[in-house]
């Protein structure tokens, strides 16, 4: 396609460049509302006019021209009523456009830090990320979340009017703030892509589409922040936990687990790229807790067989995360690796410290996990009745599935 | 006209599907899998959705002091709404149609359970010249 520029598609590009058009039309306006709903108007103008006429030669600046003047027809349509409010956004257009060395990296780092405040909702969070920074239409975030696009922009909305009333400022937060704020960015991201690969309720297991808006998220965070191992430790754990998904459910969509994966379609350039990045993060320092839970997963890649793998290495890496965070679901995940290493009977054991804790009191991981290791224990009885008590708490339709499925094959047995 | 098929089923009995063979709750997916891509094909298929068992329902009702919420009454044995489907379709008899492929779905040894399903039509807005 003579609009391409090398191997990326315009709608690519544009996706790359909105998070750098929106941080320059909210450094110059100071109104994300308004800026955000400019920068869309410019990005259909621009999906309707590019692939016509080609690409521009500064598409950056030919989106931030084009927003900019939206922005200002708006606010001047808007100024006969609020004359007074808008004063400053009208001298602000009068300025020049900001110099094409201004500097976009931050204004993409911000932009994250504002749509991932603390201050949001993690729901609200996520779909004004995806939007702000992802570049998505509302249909399509909405789409990926499988509710009506009314609510998605209802949403939205809610999500810019939280950060108008907060007054959140558009700047990097203070040394002090910024290790906390960036855990909050990471956790959204986190967010996205585990709702992308486990959906948490709907009729499909993985959404591909979100998943992968999450790795594309992760690495410009990777990008603008390289010496950050956390950073590193996420865009890590995500290659190469998204490298198995092709392995992950049947053709006729139910879930595979990982022991029963058919490991030759595992995606090993992506498993090398995972593991190439988390090398060089480990190597840097300071260990996080991504950075384990991506050493874990890739532990798991780099078994040719699910008999090959190396527990005692994934036991050791849960013992480390263990102390490094007070989560449930890494207690459960630590009784599975001792099951594999010392019996079933010693993560049953390890698992009995969980009964009771109210974070899991509703969750069906902790009777799935229960029902493995009892059948592993050679208790199909007390396995088949945990499969069946995760698969009354599951949200999830597949996983559901999945669990009947196993009790009902322990039953025939 | 959009109808609602609300499918009913049983906590317990030949309907409990928890106590089917794998290779019965597998063709009863497939069935269901079948049916909803071809509505869907069809443009026919508004929404549908699959509910989790009746045991994690809670009944909530606004007390005196506020609001109460309590665990569900749903008894074993008792029936209880397991999913329904909005379809958009020319005549009742269509909606009637897909009502009765939803009700044949296959229990155990394949045998369709006959599932009592409850078609209601979906109020609408007005009618367009009355706009």
């Amino acid at each position: 396609m003579e609009s391409t520029r090398g191997d990326i598609t315009p709608e690519l590009l544009l996706r790359d460049l909105a998070p750098q058009v929106l941080g320059a039309l909210v450094r110059r306006f100071r109104d994300f509302a308004a800026a955000e709903d400019a920068v869309q108007e410019a990005l259909i103008a621009a999906t309707v006019q590019w692939p016509r006429e080609g690409v521009p030669d500064n598409p950056r600046g030919w989106l931030i021209q084009v927003a900019s003047r939206r922005l200002t027809d708006h606010i001047r349509s808007e100024s006969a009523r609020r004359r007074r409010e808008s004063e400053v956004a009208l001298e602000a257009s009068r300025h020049p456009a900001p110099a094409e060395t201004a500097s976009h990296a931050d204004d993409t780092l911000v932009l994250l830090f504002m749509c991932c405040h603390p201050a949001l909702t993690p729901s609200s969070a996520i779909a004004l990320t995806l939007r702000a920074v992802g570049g998505l239409t509302t249909a399509e975030i909405a789409h990926a979340f499988l509710v009506p696009e009314a609510t998605m922009a209802q949403r939205i909305s809610r999500a810019k009017q939280t950060i108008k009333t907060s007054g959140i400022p558009f700047q990097l937060p203070n040394p002090g703030e910024r290790a906390q704020r960036m855990r909050a960015v990471l956790h959204v991201l986190y967010l996205i892509f585990n709702e992308g690969f486990t959906t948490s309720a709907g009729p499909s297991l993985r959404r591909d589409d979100l998943s992968h808006e999450a790795i594309r998220l992760a690495r410009i965070l990777h990008g603008l922040q390289p010496d950050d191992t956390e950073v590193a430790g996420l865009l890590a754990l995500m290659l190469l936990t998204d490298a198995r998904r092709l392995a992950r459910t049947s053709d006729k969509g139910e879930l595979i687990p990982l022991a029963a994966q058919n490991r030759e379609l595992w995606d090993r350039e992506q498993i090398a790229e995972g593991v190439a990045i988390l090398s060089a993060a480990l190597r840097a320092g300071t260990v996080g807790p991504y950075q384990l839970q991506a050493a874990i997963a890739a532990v798991h890649d780099e078994a040719a067989r699910a008999e090959d793998t190396d527990w005692p290495q994934i036991l050791a890496l849960y013992e480390l995360l263990k102390r490094m965070s007070d989560n449930p679901m890494v207690v459960l995940n630590h009784a599975i690796a001792a099951a594999m290493v010392h019996g079933p009977r010693k993560g049953l054991e390890l698992l009995n410290s969980l009964d009771g804790d109210p974070r899991l009191a509703d969750h069906h991981r902790l009777d799935a996990v229960r029902a493995h290791l009892l059948e592993l224990a050679g208790d199909p009885h007390g396995a088949i009745r945990h499969y069946r008590l995760a698969a009354a708490k599951t949200t999830n339709l597949a996983e559901r599935d999945y669990l009947i499925i196993q009790a009902a094959r322990l039953a025939s047995e | 006209m959009k109808y609602i098929l609300m499918m009913n089923t049983m906590t317990a009995g030949s309907q409990a599907f928890t106590g089917w063979s794998k290779e019965d709750f597998e063709t009863h997916c497939a069935y269901f899998a079948g049916l909803t891509q071809e509505l869907r094909e069809s443009g026919e298929l508004i929404s549908t959705e699959v509910l989790t068992f009746p045991d994690q329902a809670r009944l909530v009702g606004a007390g005196d002091d506020g609001m109460l919420v309590t665990d569900g009454v749903f008894s074993e044995g008792k029936e209880f709404l397991a999913g329904y489907c909005i379809v958009d379709v020319p005549s009742p008899e269509r909606a009637y149609a897909i009502a009765a492929r939803v009700s044949a779905a296959p229990g155990p040894g394949g045998a369709p359970l006959n599932i009592p399903i409850e078609v209601r039509p979906v109020l609408s807005g007005p009618p367009p010249e009355m706009l």
